[in-house]
């Protein structure tokens, strides 16, 4: 069992654009991050780079999981699914419908595989009775509707819906080391306190989660050891839960001014999406 | 292919070898190689047939020999002189399995048919190369008046109703493959639901093709009578030959008023098998055909069940499941005809190609003139697993009516990255994340299935989806 996720000199590029250009982050299981920053500062990006998204290119720079001999385990050497099964797991900020498949089906699945690492396709899927009992029961502690398993993956999904069935996941699945790439967005103030809720149920001292958000409600019931803020594919600041309630009240403009550097980067990635958007 | 030797991988290989495997079956009469005159007599003969149904069969040799190859749809390189087109491997037909020869019944029950009869079927004919090696039918059906019997017997023992439809829906002038099964048709099924009479479970039918080289005719007529409800299934399968073999069945069906019948194929054709089948139904008042069509395997695949709505109220469904690979062409699709007033049709066709399959959609939607408030609508969808394969889809629409609402959609797409990071981003394997997304893909037809079928099918995919990656 891994003790820390550990990123260094984090460099990635998507289409030959670099995006990260150089992030330090190291996260210990049962501790809370936030990450913040405006948009397109990179936080998807990193999200998709430790999960191992394959248009995500690593340039430079490591992400390893690190154990409590200190063993260390490359996790830039494992296909997504390995890096499942290692216990990494990323909430997407939009998930994909797999129309035609049922969330149970595909969540016994997930979970046979993450639970036992070593399982070869084809090998029994954990007991329908046992996995049945167990899904009603975290459906029950979400309140979601037992229903909700019997519908299509994300297929017809409301915002709503789909942020739920990520926790679900979550819930499901227990990683050691999770990232939740907002996944209060497009949720009322309601749902994101009922998120805030159940993410602090799920985590506890057993799992490292790092919150991408740019609100400080979804962090109310998760206070994070630390807060990172990202401009320009860099971590340029990190402080404690007040850095957080700074950013959602005033902005980005403090932290613009004091880091020009990575303002004018951030400039530059903006002004070359711009690009692509008017050429493309 | 992975090279593990673990469980799983084992009993895949052994589950592919389920369907390829041959047995050494003596033949008590095999016709020489090729087609001519004397060999479709010789057919005749040993059927010791009335003198029209050998005129027939001379005269469709005639019509086969006169007309041209299609040009469309697959490449169809048979040698007709290369192929044998009559092979009888008993004696007389089994009432119990026990009358089989041993080698044929061990056959089947490594096909698992005895097994299926015994939990969830009205009746079963099982074809073993031309003949019809065993049939049974639930003492019940018979005594309410359901014939369900080989088309060989009906000719001896039900002319006047045989004779009243056979060759009446697809003469042997439809096409060259109809004339072709019209000269040397052998085996196949003869079913009649008498008025009223609804049949619970299923009739299977179950052809295999074991020698090489070789061609299977079967030719089947259901009668569904005024009120009358059946559902027929057909397996298909034969090991695997370097030769090619030929598989080419004419399905005839009446569907009379308000009655309802349901055709389902799933086939599992060996690489070396061309198959090329004409099925059409004739839907009268108020009366429902469907054609559920799983096609896998084959090394081309041609086939376009048809539902001819000739009476107001007629319904007609086509339901078509195509999975091309490596050396399989699939030119599968529908027909729908709206020939009275107030009819209604729907084709829903999924076809998924990998490892350098083609698939093709080649459906028509044709409304007669007068056929007012007919409604049709055509969905169909294409998965592409690799760069390597290929989709085409050839809709074809002739309206002659205004007042008509008729639909089409086509979508083609591929596996999406995205979807397939997500689901491994949720610890399934390339491979199982990509069955996945298929299996998801053909479920809205695999649902309508009876279960035991749709265990069936979705087995057949996943073992088709075996080795798709890397």
């Amino acid at each position: 069992m891994s003790e820390r996720l550990e990123i260094k000199n984090l460099h990635v590029a998507v289409e030959d654009q670099e995006i990260l250009k150089g992030v330090d982050l190291a996260i210990g299981r049962g501790e809370v991050h936030a990450l913040m920053g405006p948009n397109g500062s990179g936080k998807s990006t990193l999200g998709y780079a430790i999960m191992g998204h394959p248009s995500y290119e690593v340039t430079e720079g490591s992400i390893e999981l690190i154990d409590a001999d200190g063993t260390r385990h490359d996790i830039l050497a494992m296909e997504p699914d390995l890096r499942a099964r290692a216990g990494v797991f990323l909430a997407f900020q939009r998930p994909m419908a797999i129309p035609g498949v049922r969330l149970a089906d595909f969540l016994r699945h997930s979970v046979t595989n993450i639970r036992n690492p070593d399982r070869k396709e084809g090998q029994e899927l954990m007991p329908m009775r046992d996995f049945r009992g167990e899904l009603k029961s975290k459906m029950k502690d979400l309140s979601i509707d037992t229903e909700f398993a019997r519908r299509y993956v994300n297929d017809g999904f409301s915002g709503g819906e789909m942020k739920r069935a990520e926790i679900l996941q979550l819930a499901m699945l227990r990683p050691q080391f999770a990232i939740l790439d907002e996944t209060d967005s497009g949720l009322d103030a309601d749902a994101v306190r009922l998120a805030s809720e159940s993410i602090a149920r799920i985590g506890g001292a057993e799992m490292g989660i790092l919150i991408i958000t740019h609100h400080e409600q979804l962090l109310e019931h998760n206070i994070p050891l630390q807060t990172h803020v990202m401009l320009g594919g860099r971590i340029v600041e990190s402080g404690g839960p007040e850095l957080a309630a700074e950013l959602h009240k005033q902005g980005y403009d403090r932290i613009r001014k004091a880091y020009p550097e990575a303002a004018a980067a951030e400039e530059a990635m903006e002004a070359e999406r711009r690009l692509e958007t008017t050429t493309s | 292919m992975s090279t593990d030797t673990d469980a799983s991988s084992t009993l895949a290989l052994g589950e592919i070898n389920k369907y390829d495997f041959r047995t050494n079956t003596p033949s008590v009469f095999k016709a020489r190689r090729g087609l001519d005159r004397d060999i479709v007599s010789q057919i005749s003969e040993m059927k010791q047939e009335p003198t029209w149904m050998r005129d027939f069969r001379l005269k469709s040799l005639d019509i086969f020999n006169s007309k041209p190859m299609p040009k469309w749809g697959g490449n169809i390189g048979i040698d007709f002189q290369d192929i044998f087109y009559y092979l009888k491997p008993a004696e007389q037909q089994g009432k119990t399995w026990e009358e089989v020869p041993e080698e044929i019944k061990k056959t089947f029950d490594r096909l698992g048919i005895p097994e299926a009869e015994r939990k969830f079927l009205s009746g079963v004919k099982a074809q073993f190369e031309s003949e019809v090696v065993y049939g049974s039918l639930a003492e019940d059906l018979a005594k309410k008046g359901v014939i369900f019997t080989d088309t060989d017997t009906a000719v001896r023992e039900h002319p006047d109703l045989l004779k009243e439809y056979f060759g009446s829906i697809i003469p042997p002038t439809d096409n060259k493959f109809a004339a072709l099964n019209s000269a040397v048709w052998s085996g196949g099924s003869f079913i009649y639901v008498p008025k009223g009479v609804s049949i619970e479970f299923p009739l299977q039918a179950y052809f295999r093709i074991n020698a090489e080289s070789m061609g299977q005719f079967e030719r089947t007529l259901i009668i569904v009578d005024e009120g009358a409800h059946v559902h027929y299934v057909e397996g298909c399968t034969a090991p695997m030959y370097s030769t090619e073999s030929l598989h080419s069945a004419v399905v005839e069906i009446v569907v009379k008023k308000h009655g309802r019948c349901r055709y389902t194929t799933i086939q599992n054709w060996a690489n070396n098998i061309y198959n090329l089948v004409t099925k059409r139904a004739l839907a009268y008042e108020g009366a429902m055909m469907e054609w559920i069509d799983g096609n896998l395997g084959s090394h081309l695949t041609m086939k376009y069940p048809a539902v001819y709505m000739m009476e107001p109220g007629a319904r007609g469904e086509i339901l078509s499941i195509a999975f091309a690979t490596a050396g399989q062409h699939q030119d599968a699709g529908a027909k729908l005809v709206h020939a009275a007033p107030n009819t209604s049709g729907r084709i829903v066709s999924k076809s998924i190609s990998k490892n350098g399959g083609r698939s093709s959609y080649r459906g028509l939607v044709r409304v007669e003139p007068g056929a007012k408030k007919s409604r049709s609508s055509v969905v169909c969808d294409a998965l592409i697993l690799d760069d390597i394969s290929r989709s085409d889809t050839y809709p074809y629409i002739e309206i002659e009516e205004q007042d008509v609402s008729i639909g089409h959609e086509a979508s083609v797409s591929k596996i999406g990255e995205e979807q397939l990071f997500y689901l491994m981003s949720r610890g399934l394997t390339e491979a199982e994340a990509s069955t996945m997304i298929v299996g998801g893909f053909i479920e809205p037809l695999v649902k309508e299935l009876p279960m035991e079928y749709a265990v069936e099918m979705n087995r057949l995919i996943e073992l088709q989806m075996e080795g798709s990656v890397g």
